[in-house]
């Protein structure tokens, strides 16, 4: 049976929380072994690896990113920002029983030093089952304002 | 009329007056007095490679189309059309035949000739084309940095960069052979003054500090090649306000030391390339890939930072943008690109392990100064050794301060008295 959209957005409303929330370990445990966690510039490109992109993570960037915001030593993230977001205007692009395309849009309220900043970005999740259960190997995070200048965003999206 | 801030009040050799990071007069002053006569950095000659080829940006804060034309001849000129002001382009960068106006259809030529008016016999004979092109600025181009400006009179761009040349060929080799090209950017945004941003590329004493977290993410050899506080490093200052910081002497000149064992983290790298390049352009390659061991900066607005350039952009007093661009081998191997762009992400950028925590500082620094009045911003770090090489340029240690007091002096030359003096004259 193929993936449904009903359990794709419970993995993602999952993600959601966990970030929301301070739980980056258990965040960690989403993703597939080689799983990616993008954030491109360039709103049409599709080959991230041959391009600069704001993040391009790997499972060993994931975790280094996670340390950071953990460590205590990052003063940009210590403590971390707060954030609330919103997902919503789900779309299943494609899905099989193996993996599916998932498309949504994503609401970001950040709050750190006073500043209230907002995000807004099309999400898109390709999920696949594993041996664990579902999980996420692939979020491409297209922000609204990728092409502008951005403040410094010392979270996860 | 109210009085102009005096700027010589406001700076001494060793300290500066906290409000030059937030007057509103001092900013307007520096706008003019800084950014429209002084050699202002455009573009990397990489961005637009062909006749036709442009892009947008600004000088101080005035946009600007830099456009090479149909000889190959690069233009800068003012992005404001001569019949009402109107910008004529929008595009970040393109390539393009002409430029038309999009308000009445006065179009352009690449070198801003004012080609076709529509409906010209509406101004029976009293518009003289040939007296309305896109208003240019000065251009003059070294080893691919393009620098444009307002002043007919100041020298040339050669005796401005005059003892930065040579650290700019030096950064240049990160090419391993091949030209420079850029590589995409990273574009954001600090409240915080420009100048903040135009120390910080010459302040080594930080990074130890705020880059805790970025050097807890890399190995203990990239460590130990990054704990260059306190050790052979120096900073010099190369006149005109330009200064360099070496960090990583060793990292000079990447085309010395090519027996140097290669790092462990690029091993991997350079067995996939040693498939298709002998050892020793392998090694060659490898050396570039992790970038230089210095930061250039070059007053007043960009930096040839260890491995890309750092262009920054005053908004107002308060406000700054910056621009990381990334760097690569224009014909190299697209692994070796592709693993700059990898270590370009993970300190650079809004999202990146180093620059978030550069921006937090520069931001408190804004903030901060606006506490009390009358406090100095200290700048005497590294005086007490400060010595002077057989040619004349001061230098001292790798935190000293002396790169700061470079820019400051010229910040002040350029303040009070708008010509800097040519190689060889003035002090
Ligand atoms: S303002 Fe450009 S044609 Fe009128
Ligand atoms: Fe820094």
């Amino acid at each position: 049976m193929s993936i449904t959209l009903q359990d794709a957005v419970a993995l993602i409303a999952l993600e959601a929380d966990l970030l929301d929330h301070g739980a980056f370990r258990d965040w960690l445990t989403l993703y597939t072994s080689d799983g990616r966690y993008v954030v491109p510039i360039d709103p049409d490109v599709e080959d991230f690896e041959s391009v600069l992109n704001y993040a391009y993570d790997d499972a060993a960037m994931r975790e280094k990113r996670v340390e950071r915001l953990l460590g205590g030593r990052s003063i940009s993230a210590a403590p971390p920002a707060r954030t609330v977001r919103l997902l919503s205007r789900y779309r299943m692009l494609e899905t099989t029983d193996a993996t599916c395309t998932l498309r949504c849009a994503q609401h970001l309220m950040e709050l750190r030093q006073g500043r209230q900043r907002d995000y807004a970005a099309n999400v898109t999740y390709r999920l696949k089952n594993t041996d664990g259960g579902l999980k996420i190997d692939l979020k491409v995070i297209r922000l609204l304002t990728a092409t502008e200048a951005l403040t410094a965003v010392s979270y996860i999206l | 009329m109210q009085d102009l801030p005096d700027p010589r009040t406001l700076l001494a050799p060793d300290r500066a007056d906290g409000s030059i990071y937030s007057d509103p007069d001092l900013y307007d002053m520096e706008m003019d007095r800084i950014f429209m006569h002084n050699w202002i950095w455009v573009a990397h000659r990489s961005e637009i490679p062909e006749p036709g080829d442009f892009i947008t940006t600004f000088v101080g804060p005035h946009p600007v189309i830099v456009c090479r034309d149909r000889q190959g001849v690069v233009h800068v000129m003012l992005n404001r059309c001569r019949h009402r002001a109107a910008t004529v382009c929008e595009l970040r960068r393109g390539k393009t035949a002409s430029f038309v106006c999009p308000y009445h259809g006065w179009a352009y030529g690449l070198d801003g000739t004012l080609r076709g008016v529509p409906h010209q016999e509406g101004y029976s004979g009293h518009l003289d084309k040939s007296s309305l092109p896109l208003v240019n600025l000065r251009v003059e181009e070294y080893n691919g940095l393009v620098f444009a400006t307002f002043d007919e009179t100041i020298p040339s761009l050669d005796s401005w960069l005059g003892r930065a040349k040579p650290w700019i060929d030096l950064f240049m080799k990160q090419g391993a052979g091949w030209p420079v090209k850029t590589m995409g950017e990273h574009k954001f945004t600090f409240p915080g003054n420009w100048k903040i941003q135009l120390e910080n590329t010459t302040d080594a004493y930080h990074f130890p500090i705020v880059h805790k977290s970025f050097l807890d993410s890399v190995d203990q050899e990239t460590q130990d090649t990054l704990n260059f506080v306190g050790g052979k490093g120096f900073v010099e200052d190369l006149g005109n306000g330009h200064s360099v910081m070496v960090m990583i002497p060793e990292l000079v000149d990447l085309d010395e030391n090519l027996d140097a064992p290669i790092p462990e983290r690029f091993a991997e790298l350079a067995a996939g390339l040693s498939k298709d390049y002998p050892s020793e352009k392998v090694r060659q390659i490898i050396r570039a890939v992790g970038g230089s061991g210095f930061n250039l900066n070059l007053f007043p607005n960009l930096a040839c930072s260890m491995a890309f350039f750092r262009v920054l952009r005053p908004l107002s007093a308060t406000s700054t943008e910056i621009r990381h661009i990334a760097i690569g081998m224009d014909g190299g191997p697209d692994v070796a690109n592709q693993a700059r762009l990898r270590l370009h992400e993970h300190f650079q950028g809004p999202m990146g392990f180093g620059t978030p925590d550069d921006a937090e500082a520069w931001d408190r620094v804004q903030r901060g100064s606006l506490a009390g009045k009358n406090i100095d911003i200290l700048l005497n770090r590294g005086l007490g050794h400060e010595a002077r090489r057989p040619d004349g340029n001061l230098y001292s240690d790798v935190s000293a301060e002396t790169g700061m007091r470079a820019a400051y002096r010229q910040w002040l030359v350029a303040m009070t008295d708008k010509a800097f003096p040519a190689e060889g004259e003035g002090a």
